[in-house]
């Protein structure tokens, strides 16, 4: 009986072998990284209708985050400022760098047509998030939102996902800073931030809900 | 108890005078010969099918689970009881192929090929129904214990997570099974075949085997240990997809009986299925010799006896309504008999109740015809079997404000005859492409294959010379 496979046959099983192991390890570590909020969500910065500055606001002129955001303590939405707060400084203040911005501003102003801003921070609509819930016990701003006010255009740093939640509703001494410190950006603790963080979390009584109704209803 | 008591040798396993090369042509023939104008029309025929099922499924998630003919009381519809049948009918494959192996049963080589390869099939058509009768199908994932960016983890107390593993366990386990039982038959076919591109593909698929000494030792060793895996997992698996009942609260469903009682269920269809397949190929394919009508008597052997398990199971669930003393036990058993699926009641119990009790007689048993009548019988009655514990249960339960009437739509029965398509389209390319019995099993259990087949004094059984062995034997003990 004449032979069929030529002599390199004998390799083969050891190729398919090594292949797989390299194939299922790509995969995997594909799917990790690149299918993962980490990578999908953060960094999100979409092109405004009006190039608005964080950074030269709250930065620079170090406005306190709750002269725009005023229901942050109050509401469970934190809102995005209607024109008439632009309108209190713009309407005798000329935007020195962008004047055809705060144009836009007075355009809306004008025309009663409201100012279509992109929207960064995206849950979706079945994870009921709660601002005041979280800024009413500590929460600073800059732990979830990063440091907004070195940002020019604003950007996702948080990957938002679940797992994410978790990690802080589980661990909350990490993050719990005192309440008039919640919009200060880059506070530092005048102590350790977990001993700190456990007085606080016994002070405030913060018992973070780990259980589906809290978020899911 | 009379003494007068002789020993009855078994009929032999392979009929007519068959050689060991005999028996490899047999085989190796319908693989390695042209294909016949037959099969491609019915393999036609199943694909039309298979298209139809496809067609189905993609119009269930393009537009939801609403298209069937589910309600609020009976939520679990033909979609579960389809699940049920076609995991059923796949245990027949894995007690013919494990457990008579682990009982010695020669007789099992016949039909053991044949039998996994229609369990695979079998719980192939079953998979698809669990993962299409939920309403997202896109998350289905979501089943499986993966570390995930949501911190989630499937909840391992539902039956229904078990089923996951249960299922794509048992598929493994006896693709792995069947597979291994290949390769010495692959092997053959590699050395018989003419044709360059044939001997390749089954020179792949035998891995090398050259039936040494050494590949049929280890290979034995596999073969056994498998063997003595499926028989746990056989046994595991239709338990925990009754545990999907079982574990409830609805009366008629919360019931201790349900995982023995499934299984014998699924043996008993499993049995029919394998006897109604095997009793079309064995006239097509001339294999008449090998799966012979003691093979066939004693299929229905099993059959009469797991037919009667499960009728020792109704009898049962009627007499612990009775004993309960549970008004809602007894009411869904009343209403099983007279209520609105009393029909339903009726047609199982003579297929499942009446049908195995003509298995009595040895002239039925050996007739090829109402052996046939009876395998289409009894899995119309274990589909009804699961149709009566599905259906009927939910639709009428605790509170008589939530009972409903369900019956099917256009797209819960094309579903289900889709899935014909799916297992004919595989059962018939296995049927063209693999050997159908199992080669080298078969030979194994013919004469020729006994060491002492050619010894002078043996050769023909006469019961005196065998008498002083056995003495022999008792007086070293």
């Amino acid at each position: 009986m004449a032979q069929i496979f030529p002599r390199w046959a004998n390799e083969v099983p050891q190729r398919i072998l090594l292949g797989l192991i390299i194939f299922a390890t790509a995969t995997v570590a594909g799917v990790w990284y690149y299918f993962s909020p980490e990578y999908t969500d953060v960094g999100y910065a979409p092109e405004q209708p009006i190039e608005y500055s964080h950074k030269l606001h709250a930065g620079k002129l170090d406005i306190d985050c709750q002269y725009c955001h005023t229901n942050v303590f109050d509401s469970k939405h934190a809102n995005v400022p209607a024109t008439q707060t632009c309108m209190n400084c713009h309407n005798q203040i000329d935007g020195q760098n962008k004047p055809k911005e705060v144009q836009k501003i007075r355009d809306s102003w004008e025309s009663d047509e409201s100012i279509e801003w992109v929207r960064v921070h995206n849950l979706p609509d079945y994870a009921y998030f709660n601002h005041a819930a979280h800024v009413n016990v500590g929460v600073g701003c800059e732990s979830c939102h990063g440091r907004v006010d070195r940002m020019e255009v604003v950007r996702q740093v948080e990957p938002l996902s679940m797992s994410w939640c978790l990690d802080c509703h589980r661990n909350p001494e990490q993050n719990v800073r005192p309440v008039e410190e919640v919009t200060t950006m880059g506070y530092k603790p005048e102590k350790d931030q977990i001993e700190m963080g456990r007085e606080l979390v016994a002070k405030h009584n913060i018992a973070p809900p780990t259980y589906c109704q809290s978020c899911h209803y | 108890m009379s003494t007068d008591y002789q020993y009855v040798p078994e009929p032999a396993l392979v009929k007519g005078d068959h050689s060991f090369g005999s028996i490899t042509d047999l085989i190796a023939k319908t693989p390695l010969s042209p294909t016949p104008k037959l099969w491609y029309l019915a393999f036609g025929l199943a694909n039309i099918l298979l298209i139809t099922l496809l067609g189905a499924i993609g119009y269930l998630i393009w537009d939801g689970i609403g298209i069937w003919g589910l309600n609020n009381p009976a939520g679990w519809g033909w979609a579960i009881i389809n699940f049920v049948w076609w995991v059923g009918i796949g245990h027949a494959g894995t007690l013919i192929s494990a457990i008579l192996f682990l009982f010695r049963q020669g007789w099992r080589t016949a039909i053991n090929r044949f039998a996994e390869a229609m369990t695979i099939f079998a719980v192939m058509c079953a998979g698809i129904f669990p993962a299409i009768h939920v309403g997202r199908i896109w998350v289905i994932y979501w089943v499986f214990p993966i570390p995930n960016q949501m911190a989630a983890w499937p909840n391992f107390s539902s039956p229904l997570l078990w089923d996951v593993f249960a299922v794509s366990t048992y598929f493994t386990v006896s693709l792995l099974f069947w597979y291994v039982g290949l390769i010495p038959d692959f092997a053959t076919l590699r050395d018989k075949t003419k044709s360059k591109v044939a001997k390749i593909t089954y020179g792949i698929a035998s891995l090398g085997w050259t039936g040494s000494f050494r590949n049929w030792w280890n290979y034995e060793k596999a073969y056994m240990i498998l063997a003595g895996l499926a028989t746990p997992l056989v046994l595991s698996v239709h338990t925990i997809v009754s545990f999907d009942f079982a574990v409830s609260v609805i009366p008629g469903w919360h019931s201790t009986i349900f995982p023995p009682y499934f299984v014998a269920g699924a043996i008993y269809s499993g049995f029919a299925m394998v006897l109604t397949l095997m009793l079309i190929a064995r006239k097509i394919y001339g294999l008449e010799d090998i799966m012979n009508i003691d093979i066939m008597e004693k299929m229905n052997l099993v059959m009469m006896i797991t037919g009667n398990l499960v009728a020792f199971a109704y009898l049962m669930e009627g007499f612990i309504a009775w004993y309960s003393g549970y008004i809602y036990e007894q009411g869904i058993f009343w209403l099983y008999v007279v209520g609105p699926y009393a029909w339903g009641f009726w047609i199982l119990m003579f297929c499942n109740v009446v049908t195995p009790q003509f298995l009595w007689f040895k002239k039925i048993r050996r007739n090829v015809a109402i052996t046939f009548v009876i395998s289409i019988i009894v899995n119309i009655g274990m589909w009804f079997e699961r149709f009566m514990i599905s259906v009927a249960s939910l639709s009428t339960d605790f509170m008589p404000s939530a009972w409903d009437y369900y019956s099917p739509t256009f797209w819960d029965i094309i579903t289900y005859i889709g899935t014909f398509g799916l297992f004919f389209t595989f059962f018939l390319l296995f049927l063209r492409f693999m050997p159908m019995v199992a080669i080298a099993e078969v030979k194994g259990v013919m004469p020729q294959a006994d060491p002492h087949n050619y010894d002078e004094e043996t050769n023909e059984f006469d019961i005196e010379k065998t008498k002083p062995v056995v003495v022999q034997q008792e007086q070293t003990v």
